[in-house]
Order: structure tokens, then C-alpha cells, then sequence
């Protein structure tokens, strides 16, 4: 059974059709990239899929159960907006924990400031940290409370290019560490082959699956190599192609 | 402290070059406060000025906060309520006197009615549009972590929206002293609003009229400082 299911999914907003006939299999532990234009519904794919919206059509599935409501198996990571201005690092890492006890808390926190690259900066308020960092705040927040799946939607949109490769190589460590399942939407070819295992690239509006590439480099994946160039090469004249249509 | 000391300065020298006989010198106005406190009146009035600002403006607090916050909340509530509050909105405080005259009588309610009033409009709005401006993202994240809406109340909205709350409660505090010493002025014996007007009228006593009016300016700057510190302190979390 795979981890995440999505059937015959569509969407739409009044009379504007934001998806059409999306079908996928997510396997448990797999990184994939949903990659597309501006306003393909790449993002309103992964609101459905978080249970934050209800499709229009078809239905999104996790370990074979309908997706009826926001969960905290299943963690959303934003843009570093996302985290708490008003609590110190460790205690929007504990966020979510509320249900454990002081020590597993203790212990939890702990573990994931240090994944995450934050130690030292237990006591800090976001408005001290820089972009990366609070986006590895927002990272942490979501690993605390072990979900089986992580939503992310362009969190590195914000940063500046180098701190991205640096916020992209970390992302991929802190996968291979903790073995999650993981959804990626993003607009960056570059971005979508350097850390998926798939690739699902989707048409403009309406959304539609118009490939879905295995990207069959093993991790550290080398920028140069031909078999990397030839396969951002492939999806970048599948964009092309949709961007003609 | 020294700025004070030359406007003073200014002062008396203004009254003495003008020759005035009816405005008085600084001397002069310390000298009449000086009077009063002596009749154990100026503390008197200072107080119960303090007791009917705060009982009026402690109520709007109380009933501002979660009415703004409900009707940022609950859409159609807002939608049926915002309407009124916008109608109500501009008409002065003061131009309730007349009503609050007839509900409360000449007592110490007409005036806090009338602070009550002042303080309340602006907070219920800055309320509403505290808990319409909480970033959605911070909402999203409270339900995907699983937080029920008391929960989410409690360890998001409040701390969300407090700062832009706190700074509308020092504004509605410097709207409600400003009510008080007008109200003071028409429907009470005592207080400070009350000493400005008495003492023109009972005796031309310009110097307690500009005193009055000094301890005015000073108890709501001490009163508006102390706000700023606490708003301060929270805004910084």
C-alpha cells in the first residue's frame, strides 16, 4: 500500500478548474517533487492532500484512509513566516508536543534543535535568527511531533540563492536521518531534480500530471554530472512544451 | 526636566511684560495649587478624576476585547455588527451628555457612561482587526499541529493579536481622559475637570483654572508612561 494516494483528484474554484484528473502513488519514505508554473494548483494540490481543502472531485488517500482534516501526522513547513514570533526557538520546537510530558518534551526538543543546526539558540526569538535559520526552526517544529509525512510548499522561496543550495543540502539530510515521507512543491527545475526521487511536473491551469520522472541519481547528487543535466534538460522542455499550450 | 524650567521661565516673563492682571504667572498657579492641597482638596479630586476614568475605561477593556475579537472571528457576526459600530463610531462622546444626563442623572455613571463610551469603540475595532490580520499561516499551523479551537485560542490568537490590543488600549486610554475631564466639566461636583470650570465660574480663579489644567496634562502623561511601559514589555515578546 502506498503511503500517499491521490485519485481522479480535481479541483475547482467557482467556475475557474484549478486541477484536473490527478492521479499518484507516493511510496513511505520517497521525496517528491511537484513541480510546475505559477498557478498551476500545485500548492492547492498540497492544501487538498493537507486536508485544508476539499476537493471537488476524487480524493486523496493516507495509509488507504480519506484526507477529511488537517493532521498532525502530516506537517506543513511554509516559508519561515511560519514560525511564532512571540516563543523562543525551543518552544515553537515544542509546539506541538503539548500532549507529552515534561521529559519526552525535554528530550524531543532537544533532539531536533540539534538536527536542525539551532544549537546554541535554544533561547532566541525568531526575530534574531536569519531567513535559514528560521526556516530550520519551522523544519524542527514539524519533525518534533514525528509525523509520517512533511508537506512543504517553496519554503526556500524567500531566501537568497546560496543560503537555498545550503537550506537544500540540509533538507536532504535531515530526509535520509528520519526516513520521512516527503512532498515538495516548488517552481525551481533546478531545485525539483536536485532533491527528488521523483519528479510530477504539472501543466499551467488547468493542473495536470504531464510527466512524472524518476530521477534515478543517487544522493550527493553532482551538479555537472550529464545524467543531472540531462534529466533537468528533459523537464525543462516538458515546462516549455506547457507553457506553449 | 530643564525644557520645563525655560518654558516657565518664558512664562512669567511673557506675564510680566504684558502687564496681564486676569492670566496668571507660574508663581501664581503654584501658589493656588499650593491653596487647595492645603483644603485637602487636590488630592481629593485627582482621585476620584483617576476612579471615574478607570471604572469607564476598566468596563470598555472588559467588553471590548472579546466583543472586537468575536466579531473578528465570526464573519457574519461582523458583517451584521461592523455596520453599527461604524455609524456610532464618529459621533463624539460628548454629544452623548444630554442621554446620559437623563439615564444616569447628574452622579458620578454619567460620566463613566461617557468614558465608557470613548474607550469602547476603539478597542473593539483595533480587537476586530487584531484577529482579521493574524497571519492565516499561524491559524493553519495551530490546526495542523492538532490544536482544538480553545487550545488555538489560547496559544495563538491571544499572543497574535496582543501587541496591536495593548496599543490600542493606551489610546483609548488618552480618548478617555480626554472624555472624562469634558464630562467632569457639566455633570459633577468634583474632580479635576469640575475644578477647572468651578473656579472660573465661582470666582475667576484663573490661577486654579490653569492649574487645573497643568495636573491634567501631568497625571495623564504619568498614567500614558506607565501604559507605555507595560505595551512596551509585551511587544517585545
Amino acid at each position: 500500500m502506498s503511503k500517499v494516494e491521490i485519485r481522479n483528484l480535481s479541483m475547482r474554484f467557482g467556475i475557474t478548474e484549478v486541477l484536473r484528473d490527478i492521479n499518484l502513488s507516493v511510496r513511505e519514505g520517497e521525496f517528491v517533487c511537484i513541480l510546475g508554473p505559477s498557478g498551476c494548483g500545485k500548492s492547492t494540490l498540497l492544501n487538498i492532500v493537507g486536508g485544508f481543502v476539499q476537493p471537488s472531485a476524487g480524493e486523496a488517500l493516507i495509509d488507504g484512509v480519506p484526507v477529511s482534516g488537517p493532521d498532525p501526522r502530516r506537517i506543513f513547513v511554509f516559508q519561515e513566516r511560519g514560525v511564532f514570533p512571540w516563543l523562543s526557538v525551543e518552544e515553537n520546537v515544542a509546539f506541538g508536543l503539548f500532549r507529552l510530558s515534561d521529559g519526552e518534551k525535554r528530550e524531543r526538543v532537544a533532539r531536533y534543535v540539534q538536527l536542525v543546526g539551532l544549537a546554541g539558540f535554544e533561547k532566541a526569538y525568531p526575530r534574531e535568527l536569519s531567513g535559514g535559520m528560521k526556516q530550520r526552526l519551522e523544519v524542527a517544529r514539524a519533525l518534533a511531533v514525528h509525523p509520517d509525512v512533511l508537506y512543504l510548499d517553496e519554503p526556500f522561496g524567500a531566501l537568497d540563492s546560496i543560503t537555498r543550495l545550503q537550506m537544500r543540502r540540509e533538507l536532504l539530510r535531515i530526509w535520509q536521518a528520519e526516513k520521512k515521507t516527503i512532498l515538495f512543491v516548488t517552481h525551481d527545475i533546478e531545485e525539483s531534480v536536485q532533491l527528488a526521487d521523483r519528479v510530477v511536473v504539472l501543466s499551467a491551469r488547468p493542473g495536470k500530471i504531464r510527466r512524472v520522472l524518476e530521477i534515478d541519481i543517487p544522493h550527493p547528487r553532482d551538479l555537472s554530472a550529464p545524467r543531472y543535466i540531462e534529466l533537468r534538460d528533459i523537464i525543462f522542455s516538458e515546462i516549455g512544451l506547457a507553457h506553449q499550450v | 526636566m530643564a525644557a520645563v524650567l525655560v518654558l516657565a521661565g518664558l512664562w512669567q516673563l511673557a506675564v510680566i511684560m504684558t502687564g496681564a492682571t486676569i492670566f496668571p504667572s507660574p508663581g501664581d498657579v503654584i501658589r493656588g495649587l499650593g491653596e487647595l492641597a492645603g483644603r485637602g482638596i487636590l488630592w481629593s479630586y485627582i482621585g476620584d478624576s483617576l476612579v471615574r476614568v478607570m471604572s469607564g475605561y476598566l468596563a470598555a477593556v472588559l467588553l471590548g476585547i472579546p466583543l472586537g475579537m468575536a466579531l473578528g472571528w465570526f464573519p457574519t457576526l461582523g458583517r451584521i455588527v461592523n455596520p453599527i459600530i461604524q455609524l456610532l463610531r464618529p459621533i463624539s462622546p460628548l454629544a452623548w451628555m444630554p442621554l446620559a444626563v437623563i439615564w444616569f442623572g447628574v452622579s458620578n455613571a454619567a460620566p463613566i457612561f461617557l468614558i465608557f463610551l470613548a474607550a469602547l469603540f476603539p478597542i473593539v475595532v483595533a480587537s476586530m482587526n487584531a484577529v482579521h490580520n493574524i497571519p492565516p499561516m499561524y491559524l493553519q499551523a495551530g490546526r495542523n499541529f492538532g490544536l482544538s479551537t480553545p487550545r488555538l485560542m489560547a496559544r495563538v490568537i491571544v499572543p497574535a493579536t496582543l501587541p496591536p490590543i495593548l496599543v490600542s488600549l493606551r489610546i483609548a486610554f488618552g480618548v478617555a481622559w480626554l472624555v472624562l475631564v469634558a464630562a467632569e466639566m457639566i455633570a459633577v461636583d468634583s474632580g479635576l475637570g469640575y475644578l477647572i470650570i468651578d473656579a472660573r465660574n465661582a470666582g475667576k480663579r484663573y490661577d486654579l483654572v490653569v492649574g487645573g489644567m497643568l495636573l491634567i496634562g501631568v497625571v495623564g502623561l504619568a498614567v500614558d508612561s506607565m501604559f507605555r511601559l507595560v505595551a512596551d514589555k509585551a511587544i517585545e515578546n
